[in-house]
C-alpha cells in the first residue's frame, strides 16, 4: 500500500521500516537524538531515535511549535529527491539545498546511520501530492 | 547542483617562488612546522616576503597531524598580529592548520570542530597563500582540512570552500631534498586521492580527467622522485603538480575507503597520513572490485597499463600496479609491517571500525562494507591477505 508524503499514515510505516532494519540498527546503535524531517512551509515527521532504533515517531502540523536536536528543512521537490536516490543529503546540505538546523559534525560522525536512514524512506511505498 | 573548487591562481614549475615579488601585502603570518624552520626554508620564504616589503610573523609549531589546540593557539598570535595573508608553508598538515588558523584568526567565537562547508564564514580580512614543501596532499589546492582530536584519537575531516587558498605556489627546489621515505609516503597520498577521488560516487565531469591525469603521473614520476629525487628536478616537478591535480580533482569528488580507514587506523596509531591511507588502497579496490569493479579501468588504461574494456580485468591490473609501486617504494604492504603487534591491533579493532563508518570519506566509496566486512577487511589489512569477498 502507498502511503502520501508527508502524512500521519507515512510517518506510521516510515517508523516500521526503521525499526525493521538491520542496517540502521547497527549504524545507529550509538546515535542518541532526536530529528524533525520537515517540508518547507509545511509540515514534520518526528523522529525520536535512540540506538539504532525509532521510539517514536509523530506527524507535526507546526514543526516550529515541536522541539527537536535537529530540524531538516527541504522543499518537497528536495525531499522526492532525495527519497528517490537522486540527491545525497549530504551534498544538499553542503550546497544548502536541504537546511540543517543542529549540529552537523555530530550528523558527519555518524555519516552511515544517516546514509541507512535515507534507504529506510526508500523502503516506504510512497506517493507525493502533485 | 554542486561545486568545483580550485585556487585562483596556481604558480608552478621552477622558480616559481619568485611569484612573491608579485604579491601585494603589508603583513604576513607565516604557518609552518618546527623542521622547515630548522632547515631554514621558512627563513628563506621570511626573506623574500621582506624584499617584497612584507613584515612577517612566523608561527612554526605545527605538528605532524594537527591538533585541535595548535590551531586555536595559532589563531590567537595571528589576531595580535592581523595578518592581511596568511602563508601555509609546508606539507598537509601547516596547509591544513593554516586554513584552521585563518578562519579562526577571522572568526574567533568558532570552535575549530565547528567550520563546515554550510556555515557561511564570511572571510575577508586575509588571503590565504600555500607554498608546499611535499608532494602529496594537494592541500593547497583544496578546500578540504583534517584536525586530529588528540582527546578522542580521532581525525576531524572537514572543509569550507572559503578556505581554498587564492594562490599556491608549487616550487619544485622545496621538495628536492624530501627523504626517499617521506617522498613515498606523500607521493602516495596523491595517488590515493587520484584513485578514490575517480571511483568516489560524487565524481564529476569537472574531476575525472584532474583525477586521471594526476594518477598517470604518479606512475610516472614517483619511482624516478623516490630513487634519485636529489637530482630530478623534472619528477619533482610533476609529482608537485601530480599533488595539487588531484587535490583539486578529490577535493570535490571526495574520497572512500582508503581513506576512512587510513583516517581510523593512522590517528590512533599515530601512522603519517599518505602512509596509512595509501595502505588500504590496494584493499579498498580489490573490495570494489569484487562487487563488479568501478571505474579504475579508465585509469588503467590512461596509464598504458592495458587495452582492456573489461572493467573488472582492467582494474586488477591496476590493483596490481598500485601493489608494485609501493613495493618499489618500500611502503608497508600489511598492517603487520608496521610493525603493530596482533595484540595491540586486536585491542584497537573495535574503535577503528567505530572511526572509519563515522568517516566522512566512508560514504563516497563506490562500494561500502557492512559491519562484519570493515572488521574483516582490517584484518585482511592485518595479515597482507587480498580482499577475497
Amino acid at each position: 500500500m502507498a502511503y502520501k508524503f508527508p502524512s500521519p499514515e507515512w510517518t506510521a510505516a516510515y517508523e516500521e521500516v526503521i525499526n525493521n532494519s538491520d542496517n540502521y540498527a547497527a549504524a545507529a546503535k550509538n546515535w542518541e537524538g532526536d530529528i524533525i524531517l520537515i517540508v518547507e512551509g509545511g509540515p514534520g515527521i518526528y523522529l525520536d531515535l535512540w540506538h539504532g532504533k525509532c521510539r517514536k515517531s509523530e506527524f507535526v502540523e507546526d514543526p516550529d511549535a515541536k522541539d527537536a536536536e535537529f530540524k531538516i528543512t527541504a522543499s518537497l521537490e528536495k525531499w522526492k529527491r532525495v527519497m528517490a536516490g537522486k540527491l545525497d543529503p549530504v551534498q544538499g546540505m553542503v550546497t544548502r539545498q536541504i537546511h540543517l538546523k543542529g549540529n552537523l559534525v555530530k550528523i558527519m560522525k555518524n555519516v552511515k546511520a544517516a546514509q541507512e536512514l535515507v534507504k529506510c524512506s526508500m523502503d516506504v511505498d510512497t506517493v507525493f501530492d502533485e | 547542483m554542486w561545486y568545483f573548487s580550485a585556487p585562483r591562481e596556481i604558480v608552478f614549475g621552477e622558480d616559481s617562488l619568485s611569484h612573491l615579488n608579485y604579491i601585494e601585502g603589508e603583513r604576513a603570518f607565516i604557518v609552518s612546522d618546527p623542521v622547515l624552520k630548522q632547515l631554514g626554508i621558512v627563513a628563506r620564504i621570511e626573506g623574500l616576503l621582506h624584499d617584497t616589503g612584507f613584515e612577517t610573523y612566523t608561527f612554526a609549531e605545527v605538528e605532524p597531524e594537527p591538533s585541535l589546540q595548535t590551531v586555536k593557539r595559532g589563531a590567537k598570535e595571528a589576531q595580535a598580529f592581523e595578518p592581511d595573508w596568511i602563508v601555509a608553508l609546508g606539507g598537509g598538515s601547516p596547509m591544513d592548520a593554516a586554513k584552521a588558523i585563518h578562519v579562526l584568526y577571522e572568526r574567533p567565537e568558532l570552535d575549530p570542530t565547528e567550520i563546515n562547508p554550510m556555515e557561511v564564514l564570511g572571510l575577508h580580512k586575509a588571503k590565504l597563500l600555500a607554498i608546499p614543501t611535499t608532494s602529496g596532499t594537494g592541500s593547497e589546492a583544496t578546500w578540504a582540512l583534517v584536525l586530529t582530536d588528540t582527546e578522542e584519537r580521532r581525525k576531524f575531516s572537514t572543509g569550507s570552500r572559503e578556505v581554498v587558498p587564492q594562490v599556491a605556489i608549487i616550487d619544485p627546489s622545496l621538495t628536492m631534498k624530501l627523504p626517499p621515505r617521506v617522498t613515498a609516503d606523500t607521493g602516495l597520498d596523491a595517488l590515493t586521492h587520484a584513485i578514490e577521488g575517480y571511483v568516489a560516487t560524487w565524481h564529476n565531469s569537472f574531476t575525472d580527467g584532474l583525477c586521471v591525469k594526476a594518477a598517470q603521473l604518479v606512475f610516472e614520476y614517483l619511482p624516478r622522485a623516490y630513487a634519485d629525487g636529489e637530482n630530478d628536478l623534472e619528477a619533482r616537478e610533476e609529482m608537485g603538480n601530480a599533488a595539487a591535480i588531484a587535490g583539486m580533482g578529490f577535493s570535490s569528488s571526495n574520497l572512500g575507503l582508503a581513506h576512512a580507514m587510513g583516517h581510523s587506523f593512522g590517528a590512533y596509531f599515530k601512522q603519517p597520513h599518505g602512509r596509512a591511507v595509501s595502505l588500504f588502497l590496494p584493499y579498498a579496490m580489490d573490495f570494489t572490485l569484487n562487487a563488479g569493479g568501478a571505474r579504475y579501468g579508465d585509469i588503467a588504461r590512461f596509464a598504458g597499463f592495458t587495452d582492456s574494456h573489461d572493467e573488472v580485468e582492467a582494474g586488477r591490473i591496476l590493483t596490481a600496479k598500485v601493489r608494485e609501486l609501493q613495493a618499489q617504494v618500500g611502503q608497508p604492504m600489511s598492517i603487520a609491517e608496521f610493525g603493530i603487534s596482533r595484540e595491540a591491533f586486536e585491542e584497537a579493532l573495535d574503535i577503528l571500525c567505530m572511526h572509519a563508518e563515522m568517516d566522512t570519506q566512508f560514504f563516497t566509496a563506490p562500494r561500502i562494507p557492512e559491519s562484519d566486512e570493515l572488521r574483516k577487511m582490517f584484518e585482511y589489512a592485518y595479515e597482507g591477505k587480498a580482499i577475497d569477498f
